[in-house]
């Protein structure tokens, strides 16, 4: 690696002489490693490509970079040949040196390994006209593909740090934050708060020592869109952290990453060492006179800890419990010092405002809403993985145009957004824009990304439930109404998937919902009530079921349903009959349907999961 | 002097320091706000939630806890709003269901209405404690020994001495027994020992030779004396006697 | 043990506010959190005992318990509960023989339940020590298990 640049004429000679490196005639492979192609086998994939190349001596011809998330999780693992913009999926080690092969001779790309939408379809060959990748605009999450996260020379060859550069010897503190205010930038974590104003806020705060820190807490369940920026593009991050530290006036920041995410804690690190050593951080950066240090803290596993005051909490070496915000973090945060604390993705948008103007920012997405989301794709979707939309975009385009529709061809019915502290919105709302404003109306939020697409098969009340259990165990447990409150929620909504609801339970329930809505201490009990008001608000006849009648449309809670076999489609073949955990199904003889026991069913669905003929049935 | 600032409360016109707390100039004006977490003596904590009042800022109203909402000029403040009173009923509501048969909390819903528990009779439960942490922050910020603490998180939380055993730190001050709301710390003395049953210690008294009053514990008296540095035997007589 | 722990704090400064990652520390170095060490971590830092304790039980990623060789960790996020990742964790419970929580009796496995590990493309996902399974089914446990016993 270069030695510390002392200048910005240095860093800007290193940029050139590293951008001109990259632009040769060799190919380039870049595979994914992240953390969701991982339980796709990515790593004995990688390791299979560097062997095979060594061996083969191809150093000179191919370059092969290990990559950070390419966004299509769900046909992991995922290589990206340049040139060409070929994207190969579901790649095996067996099928390395045929990639090679072709790569190198230059032949038309390997057909069985790309994208086909279904197995009749026709193959795509090249990845932005993959249909997932057509309607996204991934300007932050782009830049995945075309770097190792662990070097920090690839981020600075295509243009990384050049926006610190600018903000260190061209711009003023009051400018910067002017031009994050004009780009209309809001807080990808959630809450929606203009940054340019929460920046200016701490800005004018009293006193000398002020923080600047990362939530990459990331808890809610089913959003990992943070993960796949800070694992993939660490140094983005940093570099918006370093910028908006100059313009606040803060020479500490915090980097306070979720105790489950090892590979974005390790990648991070890795980055601020690699940063230090080029006095990228630290002291004088680059002759600037500003000095800035960073600190990586990890998580406990305690959700609740994304809430800013709790995690502030937790890194004073305190037991996360959030305390009243009356008095701003702004003002008063960390050890009582005005603070600054900012999503991942908020933090990484802001070298691209820097470097491109808050007129080109402002213009991408919705009117009040502007710029990209990142949002983690999953649940019962054809496409699941990151996909970053502009701002605006309908909620219809992202399930079914880039999400490819419902898998199995089931029917969708809803899709929650904003984890536990959003809700669930049902098919009348598709053609509602993805914005802070239009879903807050519909009765969730934005949340940090988490976008959950669920079938016919989900129980919507079996969701409220889940998110209820959820939310009890990660109550911090300091007041009242959240503490006792969210536990009685849960009692009673495991009452009515058990069929022991009654009809004034759904009072009782709204009930509550307004008492934790206006009483809770923090955002993880007032906004509890979310799961559940959406559900009774959109699916109020699958409560009804559940309470008059005792029945469960879907499908799913156990109390309310029964196994048996369709006698008319059983073949007798008794695949069914080792797997069952309970020995409840026994095997008449062949051609001879099998006989299911009641009485030691346990409802577990590994029969109606593996029958082929159709022949379990749920009622 | 500090700057006073204009409040308006339940329609009434009042003047406060800048920065005090709604609550103390409640409080000050003979306005009563129920509370169960506070205390005069120890930093307010905003858990029970029962000092909520409405609040209102130029257009802008908002349920804040008293205890640490702090006043300012022009502030509107409702302490018994119909919204408040519906909150502050379902929060006892909740506090009831959890302490079925404590007396404290039974009279105070009672005062809002409330004969029992709108949940199902099978999920109540009964405990006396209700988690307000006043024998905790008492014990670190007042005493200064920090014997016991909250443990664990959410549905399970309590006060407890650390590992679950006899809290070693312990000086038999009994502040918590004092600042205990619902009366859910137990201590009692008899022969001549103190016991703190709820966490597991017990101490033997003090008795003064001159008049035989037992009056405090030992372990008390020389960890003041260690702490102050006073000479020994310093306490040997009660302070009547001295 | 005393002195892998003075090693810890001293990693981190002897700041108490690094407590979490102290904590973390320890319990990579032994599996949980032990009691001496912890005793000998209230020493060292000048924290009184109740406040390691309080810390300890507040964050879920500790356990005062010793734990199996083998932690077996059942994703229930949202995503991986959309596709039945419940189920799965039942399965387990009835493969083990064990709650959610506990430490088979041979000590070889814990099985404990996480939040969400951000890989949702492919839920239900199990993880067993470093390796990670995903798309797992009821029938895919009992080979997933083998291939961790002795």
């Amino acid at each position: 690696m270069a030695s510390k640049l002392k200048t910005a004429k240095a860093l800007a000679a290193l940029q050139k002489k590293l951008a001109e490196e990259m632009d040769t005639e060799k190919c380039r492979i870049s595979l994914c490693n992240g953390t969701a192609c991982r339980p796709y086998g990515s790593n004995p994939v990688a390791d299979a490509f560097k062997a095979e190349i060594e061996k083969r001596g191809l150093a000179d011809q191919v370059e092969f970079k290990i990559t950070g998330c390419h966004g299509f999780c769900e046909r992991g693992p995922i290589a990206i040949v340049e040139p060409g913009n070929v994207f190969y999926q579901r790649i095996q080690v067996s099928d390395v040196p045929e990639i090679l092969d072709n790569t190198v001779q230059k032949k038309a790309p390997i057909e069985r390994l790309l994208f086909k939408q279904d197995a009749g379809a026709k193959a795509v060959a090249r990845q932005n006209d993959i249909p997932f990748y057509t309607d996204q605009q991934r300007i932050v999450m782009g830049n995945n593909a075309r770097l190792d996260p662990t070097n920090i020379e690839d981020y600075i060859a295509i243009g990384g740090y050049s926006a610190l550069s600018k903000t260190l010897f061209d711009l003023q503190p009051d400018a910067i934050i002017q031009m994050v205010k004009d780009s209309g930038l809001r807080g990808r974590g959630g809450g929606g708060f203009p940054t340019g104003t929460k920046w200016e806020t701490c800005r004018k705060a009293h006193g000398d020592i002020k923080y600047v820190i990362v939530n990459a807490d990331e808890g809610d369940p089913g959003a990992y869109a943070n993960e796949g920026l800070l694992t993939g593009n660490p140094h983005s991050v940093l570099e918006g952290l370093i910028i908006g530290a100059f313009a606040i006036g803060s020479h500490q920041g915090y980097i306070y990453v979720r105790n489950e995410y090892p590979l974005a804690l390790k990648n991070i690190t890795m980055a601020i060492e690699q940063a230090e050593k080029l006095g990228l951080i630290g002291k004088n950066i680059l002759g600037s006179g500003f000095d800035f240090s960073v600190r990586v803290n990890r998580g406990g596993g305690a959700f609740v800890c994304g809430e800013s005051t709790a995690l502030m909490a937790s890194l004073e070496g305190k037991t996360g419990e959030p305390r009243a915000k009356y008095i701003h973090t702004v003002e008063r945060g960390l050890w009582d010092k005005p603070s600054c604390l900012n999503n991942v993705e908020t933090w990484a948008n802001i070298p691209l405002i820097i470097n491109n103007g808050a007129g080109w920012f402002s213009k991408i997405g919705a009117s009040g809403n502007s710029g990209t989301k990142i949002f983690s794709l999953t649940g019962k979707v054809n496409n699941t993985g990151l996909v970053e939309v502009p701002m605006g975009i309908k909620l219809r385009d992202i399930i079914f145009d880039i999400g490819g529709g419902i898998r199995g061809g089931k029917k969708f019915k809803a899709v929650q957004t904003g984890g536990p502290s959003g809700g669930c919105l049902p098919e009348k709302l598709l053609d509602s824009p993805v914005d802070f404003d239009s879903l807050l109306k519909a009765g969730s939020m934005m949340g940090s990304g988490g976008m959950i697409v669920m079938d016919e098969d989900n129980c919507m009340v079996d969701t409220a439930r889940y998110f209820l259990t959820f939310l009890e165990e990660e109550s911090c447990g300091k007041c009242v109404p959240c503490r006792e409150g969210v536990k009685r929620m849960r009692q009673i909504l495991t009452d009515i998937t058990e069929g022991k609801g009654q009809v004034s339970d759904l009072e009782l329930l709204t009930e509550l919902a307004a008492h934790l809505k206006d009483s809770a201490l923090c955002a993880l009990g007032s906004s509890a009530p979310n799961p559940v008001l959406t559900t009774i608000q959109y699916f109020k006849d699958e409560y009804e079921a559940h309470i008059k009648d005792k029945k469960c449309p879907a499908g799913v809670c156990k109390a309310l349903i029964r196994f048996s076999i369709i006698n008319e489609k059983c073949p007798g073949c008794a695949r069914c009959v080792k797997p069952c955990p309970t020995q409840a199904i026994t095997f008449m003889g062949k051609q001879k349907p099998v006989v299911l026991d009641q009485s030691k069913c346990i409802k577990c669905r590994t029969c109606f999961d593996i029958c082929k003929m159709g022949a379990v049935s749920i009622e | 002097m500090s700057e006073l600032v204009n409040l308006t409360i339940n329609g009434n016109k009042y003047t406060a320091e800048k920065g005090s707390m709604v609550l103390q100039v409640a409080r000050d004006h003979g306005i009563r706000i129920p509370t169960l977490c506070n205390h005069e003596a120890i930093e307010p904590f905003g858990a029970c939630r029962l000092c909520i009042v409405e609040a209102t800022r130029g257009n802008r109203t908002r349920i804040v806890t008293s205890c640490l909402y702090p006043v300012e000029e022009g502030l509107v403040v409702q302490t018994d709003s119909p919204r408040i009173v519906r909150n502050r009923k379902m929060l006892l509501d909740l506090l009831l269901a959890r302490c079925s048969e404590n007396k404290v909390i039974k009279e105070l819903a009672a005062e809002y209405g409330l004969e029992k528990p709108s949940f199902r009779e099978e999920y109540w439960e009964k405990h006396d404690c209700i988690v307000c942490g006043l024998c905790v922050r008492a014990c670190e910020q007042v005493v200064g020994v920090s014997a016991i603490s909250l443990v664990n998180r959410g549905v399970s939380k309590e006060p407890k001495p650390p590992f679950l055993e006899k809290a070693k730190a312990c000086i038999g001050c009994g502040s918590c027994y004092y600042v205990c709301p619902t009366g859910a710390v137990k201590m009692e003395e008899k022969n001549g020992v103190r016991h703190i049953y709820n966490w597991e210690v017990a101490f033997k008294l003090k008795k003064c030779p001159k008049c035989g009053m037992e009056w405090a514990p030992e372990a008390q008296l020389e960890y003041i004396r260690k702490k102050w540095k006073l000479e020994p035997g310093f306490f040997d007589l009660c302070p009547n006697c001295r | 043990m005393t002195d892998k722990v003075a090693a810890i704090v001293k990693k981190y400064g002897s700041h108490s506010s690094q407590l979490v990652s102290i904590l973390q520390d320890i319990q990579a170095e032994y599996n949980y959190l032990p009691r001496t060490a912890l005793d000998k971590l209230s020493k060292k830092l000048d924290i009184p005992q109740s406040h390691v304790y309080s810390m300890a039980t507040f964050f879920r990623a500790f356990s005062l318990k010793e734990r199996g060789k083998h932690i077996c960790n059942v994703c229930q996020g949202t995503a991986c509960h959309v596709r039945g990742a419940d189920l799965i964790l039942e399965a387990l419970e009835r493969q083990l023989g064990v709650e959610r929580g506990q430490t088979t009796a041979d000590r070889g496995f814990t099985l404990e339940t996480v939040n969400c590990m951000g890989c949702c493309a492919t839920g239900p996902v199990v993880k067993i020590d470093d390796e990670f399974f995903g798309h797992m089914t009821n029938d895919k446990v009992e080979p997933m298990l083998s291939k961790f016993k002795e």
